[in-house]
């Protein structure tokens, strides 16, 4: 990313910056909600790499973990994973 | 795995630059294929978008959802700012920055083939990423020319399309630039080597990612690459790459040049919703625009 220097006289910019979440917490647009049997789970990094909110994170020693805030609950990690170690069960809230 | 040991690129390259929470629909190809692209360039890259799915996916202000530079550019002229951005950075002795086009298949195939012809024929040195989910999907699942045939759309809404779908890999090599591939957000791995060897070429650079798009192909999200993966066994789309005057078939393609090895084409059109009402007599002729196009791959291998 290019750094670009503010000017000093507190005028803000109208430029974009990164942020997680642009889209509010999109957690709660899902209906689905994936659950990770780490038991069954060989770490071949089949669900991080498809997962298209990047919200699945593969440590090899620490097990599968996913940020529930905002996974869209889309389902493509349990359809590619090989081992059927994840799940999708319905959402019933907190 | 211990900390010494060199990390994979994916998935560990590809973790910080995408950031969570964005305004894609459940289960989008685009952020699949974003994500690859940063595990190449990393926040190193400028990205212009024109109006297409990414556009919006991104963000507006004050937010963007990728840790890198975005220019948000009119409907035809992707090709032609990222021209311009990449001789803004040679005067200014940049070289460690990319410039990536990257538009949807209506900013390419229709609206922007323009520009696109033009900074081939300039030979920039940019890359063009077409993510081609097969219609205006942003706009309402309008038909575009990379629309296959027997597809429905809101526009094509009784018979499906009647045409079949303009390649525009095919264009871009009777440009006769350095660097033209395809690839598919099914095979990460496989569009991640190819832009490893595009990224050492000087010259313009085009790739084109076959993106299954829930919404308009009406399948459910979960499928968006199980269906990307048949597309590539069926043999409906095909993995090459083309350099040096020669074209090279991809890992995933290469077993499936004897045809008997193709997956049927109706185990790829069954799962999804825009098929729904296509007869036999179009099959027919999808499965002659397969085998026309396998035909054509093995005239220029």
């Amino acid at each position: 990313m290019v750094k670009i220097k503010e000017p000093e006289n507190n005028v803000k910019l109208p430029l974009s910056r990164p942020i997680i979440g642009v889209a509010g917490k999109t957690g709660l647009w899902r209906t689905m909600r994936p659950i990770v049997n780490n038991e069954k789970c060989t770490s071949c990094f089949q669900c991080e790499i498809y997962c298209p909110v990047n919200v699945i994170r593969v440590e090899p020693k620490l097990g599968v973990t996913i940020d529930y805030d905002y996974c869209k609950g889309c389902g493509i990690c349990e359809d590619v994973c090989p081992r059927s170690a994840i799940i999708m069960i319905p959402e019933i809230g907190e | 795995m211990s900390e010494s040991q060199v990390k994979p690129p994916l998935p560990y390259s590809a973790r910080d630059v995408v950031l969570p929470g964005d305004a894609s629909c459940h289960g989008c190809p685009i952020p699949i294929a974003l994500k690859v692209l940063s595990a190449v360039f990393g926040e190193k890259m400028i990205l212009v978008i024109p109006a297409c799915c990414t556009s919006v996916i991104v963000g507006t202000y004050p937010g963007q959802s990728l840790k890198a530079s975005i220019i948000h550019v009119p409907f035809a002229s992707a090709a032609a700012v990222a021209s311009g951005v990449a001789q803004a950075l040679k005067m200014r002795g940049i070289s460690d920055v990319q410039v990536v086009a990257w538009a949807g298949d209506g900013g390419t195939a229709d609206i922007g083939m323009a520009t696109v012809s033009g900074a081939a024929e300039r030979n920039e040195d940019i890359f063009y990423i077409m993510y081609d989910n097969e219609a205006y999907m942003n706009t309402g699942i309008q038909r575009s020319s990379s629309t296959p045939r027997g597809a429905w759309t809101t526009t094509t809404p009784i018979l499906g399309k009647g045409e079949n779908k303009k390649d525009v890999a095919k264009v871009l090599i009777a440009h006769n630039v350095p660097y033209v591939a395809t690839a598919s957000i099914g095979y990460p791995h496989d569009l991640y080597s190819k832009l490893q060897r595009a990224k050492n070429i000087h010259g313009f650079k085009y790739i084109q990612i076959h993106a299954p798009c829930p919404t308009g192909w009406r399948f459910d999200p979960k499928y968006t690459v199980k269906i990307a993966k048949l597309a590539v066994e069926t043999g409906f789309w095909i993995l090459y790459e083309y350099y040096n005057g020669k074209l090279i078939i991809s890992g995933p393609s290469r077993p499936l040049l004897d045809s008997s090895k193709r997956k049927p084409i109706e185990e790829y059109l069954k799962l999804q919703g825009r098929f729904r009402t296509i007869t036999p007599e179009i099959i027919n002729s999808i499965n002659e625009y397969i085998e026309s196009n396998w035909s054509w791959i093995k005239k220029l291998m």
